[in-house]
């Protein structure tokens, strides 16, 4: 009898338990699947960039880490805050950072435009295929995108070298005499970027242009528009939230480019990646580094937020 | 519209592929060269493969990888899951658009910016708690982790808002409570977008260079950064070798998965047509 | 209700009337598939026709063919006595009111009505009077500067139509018209769209599988089925005189049986059939003896409580074996003594309650119709 009773009030502790929990479940398991991605965010990927403003605002020395602090206690309570910002009027005066800057901002918004050019009509062909040609041309579209990013950049280094695969065709044929000078130039990087990024910019397109209504274009013609007047005032209206999808896509990473420049570019294309990651290594300059991704950030968060619209319209609309 | 090409677009398409697959080709190419001079043809060989087979390094560099990569994929997939459908089936919540931003900026964020703002975190927790005492195999994972979810929850927010709410009001209705709603509803129709989460997750930590290389300790390599210091100073036969397999794996992986989906797509079509010719 | 045709007269029957639309042996197929089979059809100026049929039929085959965006596998379509094979739709005369409206999301109302002037250069005050005259014609004056998204449904009907109209084409297409509109919106739409096609006189064919729809808007429907026009008519032709089982039960309904025909000549038949002999006051083209099918529409058979004064043909005896309630008339099934069920529909001259005069269940009751009520059927 009583070791009945001792087993039931064991089970019975055990289920009053087990009952708390799965109600604590029940009625906060919402908090719960929000809290973990997002506390995950909040100290991982959020509260870096505040160390990285702090470093910004101190002093290179020779330390460990290489910076001086920004709070430090001077005996009697006192609290000393040192807030340099020599790093930034170092870095804004320097003809140097500057220019690469402005180059890194010119090269992506050029190969922005040309990835445009290119995957516009490759992604609208797509869409006017066949069911069976779409699946296999969205899976040639999509396996590039899945080999290594390094591998193909390499490929290109092959091709484009003075003893590269194109200049070996074209002395081969007979074209030209001497190797045309294409790695380590800028043309290079130009090539590197708009062949990584160009799927990024013809899978947005694709998935806006899928979903347009067939009829549209149809109403257009039965009321008398010609096809490329029904493309420019129809058509590509319609595609804008594509285009900006997909151009943002492409123009906010290919600004802070680091393997392409380093790769096809050598040392002779100033861009901002490149020159981030040699002041934080090779200098070790951390406060400096730290402004100059500082500034970075600053110069891409427009665009950002732009791109952050958009994807919150899109999956409201979905909705 | 389908099937309405016109002739402009095709000549389009071909160069584009062209433009893909050439380089990628050549490389395949040239892996199996003789010479040590890539552009120098050599004849037909495979003694690079054999170079890379034995270069133990190189095994290192693959191993440790994969094993950043499986587990970045796998904690990155739920983490994805759970912002996503957070985001999706929520509502408004404190703290969303925060939220909303943060899944965002990691797909558009310049690398040099992310890995240097975790090689800074990590090194002031270190200074401020002892950990982590040194970086690698852990602080490398963390960081792919972080930006992997992000490109997770977008597949996943695009998979419930196509999916629609009516099987899980279905379901509260026969008198599901939410949490079950959840668990024996949504999680299973989402499951084809969590695999494809996954092997997202899996194919960026494999790739990554840069973040890898501000957040790595003295110790083990990954593959990419391999690559890279082989790479910088010219082309390397046994790197050619590496791509071709690298590259063949991956059709062959998603040739596979293609196959798997079209079978999948050809055979609930066939059970649409079969219940549809019964019932009429 | 029916609308009379313009200039009250049928141009169909008028030998010298010149057709606007000739289809002449068109087919189309789509691989395998025919969709429209060899076919041909006169249409005339002013006519509001209709395509008739259940989905898959090739109405809406044919309608594209008409409009531009399907080109006929062989045969030939003249629209104004112009070939129209090489003709693409942007050069066509007609304009087509699509079926999910296609109304263009990123232009107002105003623009999108504009949109079809513009591609024919028509001066700018010109097409400000035009889509203003077209915005009080459809009653959307007020909207004009709104976009589709924020219109309803039966609004952006309207604008569809509108631009459809603006431009005065020869032929205006439309595709299921009232298809997406509620039961209330689509009665009361129906006769404002046969109104707006007298007040402007264009050529209208209309594609719809609704029935009461096309009886309501036209001056002629043609019936079509698996890729063929199985009967081309006015309304009242079609309903009253079906050619074929098919059509008699398509529109409305229909009690059919099998018979054979006993008596024949010039001023009448009979026929004897399941339900008794059947008696036609008209001569028809069959022969006595020979087998035939038999139609009557529900409301015209009465139904009576009290057995009839003489006995003879067109009359039956039956019970009441359901009834369907429909407020202002009902549905009776009447079973007949050999088995075979008879659908008749009447109004409800007395409320239910009345158990003296109202007809209720397992009643027995009286069948008899007129001798000009029974069709005869030739497939």
């Amino acid at each position: 009898m009583s070791e009945g009773g001792q087993i039931g009030s064991n089970g019975l502790k055990g289920a009053g338990l087990m009952r708390r929990f799965s109600d604590f479940l029940q009625s906060a398991w919402k908090t719960i699947v929000v809290f973990i991605p997002y506390a995950w965010l909040l100290i991982f990927f959020l509260f870096p960039f505040f160390i990285v403003a702090k470093i910004s605002l101190a002093e290179i020395t020779i330390a460990s880490p290489p910076f001086t602090k920004m709070i430090e206690w001077a005996g009697n309570g006192i609290v000393n805050i040192r807030l340099v910002f020599d790093n930034y009027s170092y870095i804004l005066s320097d003809s140097l950072y500057y220019k690469t800057y402005l180059n890194s901002l010119k090269i992506s918004l050029i190969s922005t435009v040309m990835c445009l050019l290119i995957g516009y009509p490759m992604a609208y062909g797509i869409v006017r295929s066949g069911p069976v040609a779409k699946r296999v041309l969205l899976f040639m579209i999509i396996l590039p995108f899945w080999t290594s990013f390094l591998l193909r950049v390499y490929a290109w280094m092959g091709l484009l070298a003075d003893q590269g695969t194109i200049n070996n065709l074209l002395i081969g044929l007979g074209i030209i005499d001497e190797p045309i000078r294409m790695l380590y130039t800028e043309f290079a990087v130009f090539v590197g970027v708009v062949y990584t990024y160009l799927p990024f910019m013809i899978l947005p397109l694709y998935a806006n242009m899928e979903k347009l209504d067939g009829s549209l274009t149809e109403a257009a013609a039965d009321l008398g528009s010609k096809p490329t007047n029904t493309f420019f005032k129809v058509t590509l209206p319609l595609t804008y939230p594509g285009i900006v999808a997909g151009s943002l896509l492409v123009f906010i990473p290919a600004t802070g480019e680091y393997v392409i420049p380093d790769l096809l570019g050598g040392g002779n294309v100033l861009m901002i990646g490149r020159l981030l990651f040699n002041e934080f290594f090779s200098n070790t300059d951390w406060p400096v580094a730290s402004a100059v991704a500082i500034i970075l950030l600053f110069l891409l968060v427009l665009p950002m937020t732009i791109y952050q619209y958009y994807q919150a319209k899109a999956v409201e609309e979905g909705q | 519209m389908t099937g309405t090409r016109s002739r402009f677009l095709t000549i389009m398409i071909t160069f584009g592929m062209a433009f893909f697959y050439i380089p990628m080709i050549l490389l395949i190419i040239y892996s199996f060269n003789h010479s040590k001079l890539v552009p120098v043809w050599g004849g037909w060989s495979t003694r690079w493969y054999k170079v890379l087979f034995e270069s133990e390094e190189v095994w290192n560099a693959v191993s440790l990888s994969l094993q950043i990569a499986l587990v970045n994929a796998t904690v990155a997939t739920i983490l994805g899951t759970l912002a996503g459908l957070a985001m999706v089936r929520f509502g408004r919540f404190r703290g969303r658009t925060l939220f909303g931003g943060m899944l965002v900026a990691p797909l558009v964020m310049p690398e040099v910016i992310t890995g240097l703002s975790l090689l800074v975190f990590f090194i002031s927790l270190k200074e401020l708690f002892g950990w982590p005492a040194e970086r690698g195999f852990t602080t490398i994972t963390i960081a792919h982790i972080t930006f992997s979810l992000a490109f997770v929850a977008v597949i996943v927010q695009a998979r419930l808002t196509g999916m629609g709410q009516t099987l899980e009001e279905a379901a509260s209705d026969l008198g599901a409570k939410p949490f079950k709603v959840l668990t024996a509803i949504t999680i299973p129709r989402l499951a084809p977008g969590m695999i494809s989460g996954w092997l997202l997750a899996f194919t960026l930590s494999l790739d990554d260079l840069v973040i890898a290389s501000f957040v790595k300790g003295p110790g083990a390599d990954t593959l990419p950064i391999l690559i890279f210091s082989r790479i910088r100073t010219g082309l390397k036969p046994d790197v050619n070798a590496l791509a071709t397999i690298i590259i063949l794996i991956v059709a062959v992986c998603v040739a596979i998965a293609a196959l798997i989906m079209f079978q999948q797509q050809k055979r609930e079509l066939m059970d649409q047509q079969l219940a549809e010719r019964d019932g009429a | 209700m029916t609308v009379e045709p313009n200039a009250g007269d049928s141009p169909w029957l008028d030998r010298d009337a010149e057709p606007i639309v000739q289809i002449k042996n068109v087919t189309k197929k789509f691989g395998d598939f025919t969709a429209v089979n060899g076919v041909d059809l006169d249409i005339y100026k002013g006519e509001l026709f209709c395509l008739l049929g259940g989905s898959g039929c090739g109405k809406t085959t044919l309608l594209r063919m008409l409009a531009g965006f399907e080109t006929p596998t062989s045969g030939n379509i003249l629209i104004d006595g112009g070939d129209m094979s090489t003709v693409p739709p942007y050069e066509r005369p007609t304009n087509m009111m699509f079926q999910s409206y296609a109304l263009f999301p990123h232009m107002t109302v105003e623009k999108n009505i504009a949109f079809g002037l513009q591609q024919d250069k028509v001066p700018r005050s010109e097409i400000d009077d035009r889509v203003h005259d077209v915005l009080q014609l459809v009653e959307l004056q007020d909207y004009k500067k709104r976009k589709p998204q924020q219109l309803s449904g039966g609004q952006r009907q309207r604008v569809a139509l509108a631009r459809a109209l603006v431009k005065k084409p020869k032929l205006l297409l439309l595709d299921e018209p009232l298809g997406a509109l509620d039961k209330r919106l689509r009665k009361q739409t129906q006769f404002e769209l046969a109104n707006i096609q007298e007040q402007v006189g264009i050529t209208f064919i209309v594609v719809t599988h609704d029935q009461e729809e096309a009886m309501t808007l036209s001056t002629r429907i043609a019936v079509m089925d698996a890729g063929k026009f199985v009967q081309i008519g006015t309304p009242t032709e079609i309903y009253e005189f079906p050619e074929t089982r098919f059509v008699a039960d398509f529109i409305g309904s229909a009690n059919i049986l099998d018979g054979r025909v006993i008596e024949d000549s010039s001023s009448h038949v009979k026929v004897a059939t399941d339900l008794g002999e059947i008696f036609i006051d008209q001569g028809q083209s069959v022969r006595s003896g020979s087998q035939i099918w038999v139609g009557i529409r529900p409301e015209k058979i009465q139904l009576n409580k009290k057995p009839p004064k003489k006995s003879g043909t067109n009359q039956a005896i039956g019970i009441v074996d359901d009834i369907g309630y429909l407020g202002d008339s009902s549905i009776y099934k009447i079973r007949l003594e050999s088995g075979l069920i008879i659908e008749v529909a009447a109004p409800n001259l007395t409320r239910p309650m009345d158990r003296e005069h109202h007809i209720t269940w397992e009643d027995t009751v009286y069948l008899n119709w007129a001798p000009s009520s029974a069709m005869l059927l030739h497939a």
